[in-house]
């Protein structure tokens, strides 16, 4: 009997430590993603005054489904996050690996590669679209001067270039976060491991494949699960460099032309809405391999 | 002396508040909002306050996004939310069809004649269902910038008047000048990125081979015809060969920044790259000039400069519309656009600012210009109204499809007529 009561005060002390939170994530998570999910059912534009929201059910949807830019969108989004999660994570790995080792100045050096980092996106994204430009960019200039192409390249124009164009400044930009991260996790592989590994005769390659990697997992998944959700809401790199181009205008692009420019607040909100259970598809697979781990 | 220190606190707080009022009584505080690209803020600021000091009001200038878009998107939100912090709005010309209903009808507020100081075409702009929702404040028309050095170089004793002679002389000045070293050099820049900017060069183009203005007056879609296709072949005829491959990727500074550097033969651009290409530091001062676009060399074609161009408006939520509406009228004045024209070269919405000899001394290609300021041919923002942005956005979308070659022009029209129609619906 007094057993029980104690636990059960135990557990409403819990939920009272707990209830802050919930209220905070009810407020800023639960009511603007309940209330876009509804908004999503209406036609309405920021454009009346007032504004007149007209009851469509699921036309927005319907539409949709076969609209054409919304899947280009969506295209174009998971060729960026395939391409830039992978080419971040390669050479994060690597970047990690190489300041993990002792060498003279290593506090100047981890410090030095967050600078990309910690610039703003949309000051790093203008910067690098003058470095591309084709006529005066540095860019050019430099692969002329080492002979490696014959003329100037267009590098946000050529249709087939700017996605990779635009991939190659996130890479820029992002792989210090994921650097850093697997460094942690490096950081936290016993040395003793290592050691054992050098009296068993392990090469390098060795160490690293199978000490290294398999403890580094956890960390790896977690920097991946972490890159993965954001590179899917990419905004302001593409935004900065070709706006609402289509051959690479991601699905937030898209979502926030309906929205502000167009100011049609029922579509813009049901292609929110597509973005968030795209996004909730990522998450629920990686949380599976996730489990499947840890078990 | 032993008063306690609270009852003095209350008593200075009392008399803050009273000289408060009394400034308030002299007057009010009218907030406005112009633009912040090159000296906007500027000269809005010191117009604003000279009207505050010869009225007894207060002004307050606002910042905003230097991109339209932006401005449009921010100006969008706080309108739609009903807020009174602004009361003057400068507007680009495309917007009274977008945002008209959120601001005030200016027509009871002045006298009838006022509105025949303004070029006609700018009034109709500003006039939406018969309310008259802003007054415009200066112009912009897209014109061409030669280099006069290198016509003469290259033997050619005028601008080009078609687009052929413009890509003859583009393509003969662009192989002498690489013969002669320089491998970056283009014949012609302009703005074929993929936004607004891109729909008023492809309307100068249209239009410039008698195609229309992608929808009539009446309402409508007319783009998908064979003039327009010419017009767009030509362009993507252009890229790669006369202009950049990059080009497609340019927006207004971009372009100056080729032509700036003396990279260029050609330049499509609005007024303000004038000024800026006269300055000390430029590379080209001096060396260039402006003139009308030009035209296609068949019978239909014509002449046409994309008009661009500022308004002041009054929003509807504002609480002080008098002294707004007075605001407006001044910054808007024969005087205070003189004095813009003359400092900062902002082109007069007054015919009669054209004939003033102190601005014809200061700024002479205005006078020249004169006729090509006043033909300018509007985007159809007046007949599409709040769909005007969908209908810009598709519309660059289709053309920048077709001068990249991702698909031909035909095609690109045709699928565009397409996604007109769906955008108008049941009507604009």
């Amino acid at each position: 009997m007094l057993k029980r009561s104690l636990q059960a005060r135990r557990a409403r002390a819990a939920w009272l430590f707990l209830l802050p939170s919930l209220v905070l994530l009810t407020l800023v998570a639960a009511y603007p993603l309940l209330r876009t999910m509804q908004l999503s059912l209406y036609q309405a534009s920021i454009l009346d005054y007032p504004l007149r929201p007209v009851w469509v059910a699921l036309a927005n949807y319907a539409f949709l489904i076969q609209d054409a830019y919304w899947w280009l969108s969506v295209k174009n989004t998971v060729i960026f996050t395939v391409a830039s999660v992978s080419l971040e994570t390669l050479l994060g790995l690597g970047i990690a690996v190489l300041v993990n080792a002792r060498f003279p100045l290593r506090g100047l050096m981890r410090t030095a590669m967050l600078i990309p980092w910690a610039i703003p996106t949309v000051v790093s994204a203008q910067m690098w679209r003058w470095m591309y430009n084709d006529v005066y960019g540095v860019i050019n200039d430099i692969l002329l001067r080492l002979g490696l192409i014959a003329k100037p390249v267009a590098w946000l124009a050529e249709p087939s270039l700017v996605l990779a164009s635009i991939v190659a400044v996130d890479v820029w930009k992002t792989t210090p976060f994921m650097a850093l991260l697997l460094l942690a996790g490096l950081q936290s592989i016993p040395k003793e491991l290592y050691e054992a590994a050098h009296v068993d005769g392990a090469t390098p390659w060795q160490q690293f494949r199978y000490v290294t990697l398999p403890l580094l997992k956890p960390a790896l998944l977690v920097a991946l699960v972490f890159r993965t959700l954001d590179a899917l809401r990419v905004f302001d790199v593409v935004y900065v460099m070709s706006g609402t181009n289509p051959s690479t205008m991601s699905m937030s692009v898209y979502a926030r032309q309906q929205l502000v420019d167009f100011g049609a607040l029922g579509y813009g909100s049901a292609l929110s809405t597509g973005i968030f259970f795209i996004i909730a598809i990522f998450t629920v697979i990686y949380l599976t391999v996730l489990r499947v781990e840890v078990d | 002396m032993n008063r306690p220190k609270w009852i003095r606190v209350a008593l200075a707080t009392l008399g803050f508040l009273a000289m408060g009022s009394l400034v308030a009584a002299e007057g009010v505080t009218v907030t406005i909002s112009c633009g912040s690209v090159g000296k906007d803020q500027t000269f809005c600021k010191e117009g604003a306050e000279a009207w505050a000091k010869k009225t007894g009001n207060k002004v307050r200038v606002l910042s905003s996004p230097q991109s339209t878009s932006d401005r449009l998107a921010l100006y969008q939100q706080q309108l739609a939310a009903g807020s009174s912090d602004v009361d003057v709005y400068m507007i680009d010309v495309i917007w009274p069809g977008v945002l008209g209903q959120f601001f005030e009808d200016l027509n009871p507020y002045i006298d009838p004649r006022v509105k025949e100081g303004f070029f006609p075409s700018l009034i109709s702009a500003n006039t939406v269902d018969g309310r008259l929702v802003g007054l415009p404040w200066f112009t912009d028309a897209g014109i061409l910038y030669y280099r006069k050095d290198l016509l003469q170089k290259y033997g050619f004793s005028k601008p080009p008047t078609t687009w052929d002679e413009l890509f003859q002389m583009a393509k003969t000045i662009q192989e002498g000048e690489r013969k002669a070293g320089n491998q970056s050099f283009w014949g012609f820049v302009w703005q074929g990125a993929s936004y607004e900017g891109l729909t008023v060069d492809a309307l100068e183009w249209i239009y410039s081979y008698g195609g229309g203005t992608i929808v009539d007056t009446k309402g409508n879609i007319t783009v998908n015809n064979p003039r327009a296709k010419a017009a767009l072949e030509m362009a993507r005829k252009w890229v790669g060969t006369i202009s950049p491959p990059g080009v497609l990727s340019y927006m207004e500074e971009d372009a100056r920044g080729v032509w700036q550097a003396g990279n260029a033969a050609f330049m499509r651009n609005w007024p303000y790259a004038y000024a800026l290409g006269n300055s000390a530091d430029s590379p080209i001062r001096g060396k260039f000039d402006v003139t009308v676009l030009p035209k296609a060399s068949t019978p239909e074609g014509r002449h046409a400069a994309g008009l661009g161009g500022w308004q002041l408006a009054v929003s509807r939520f504002s609480k002080h519309k008098a002294a707004a509406v007075d605001l407006v009228l001044y910054l808007t004045g024969y005087q205070e656009q003189k004095r813009r024209a003359i400092e900062g070269s902002y082109l007069p919405t007054r015919p009669a600012l054209y004939q003033d000899p102190d601005l014809l001394k200061a700024q002479p290609f205005m006078g020249r210009l004169y006729d090509v300021f006043v033909n300018a041919v509007p985007r159809p923002s007046a007949q599409t109204k709040k769909k005007y942005n969908q209908v810009s956005s598709a519309f660059w979308t289709a053309v920048h499809n077709a001068i990249s070659g991702k698909v031909d022009a035909g095609m690109a029209l045709r699928q565009l007529e397409a996604q007109l129609k769906r955008i108008k619906g049941a009507g604009w």
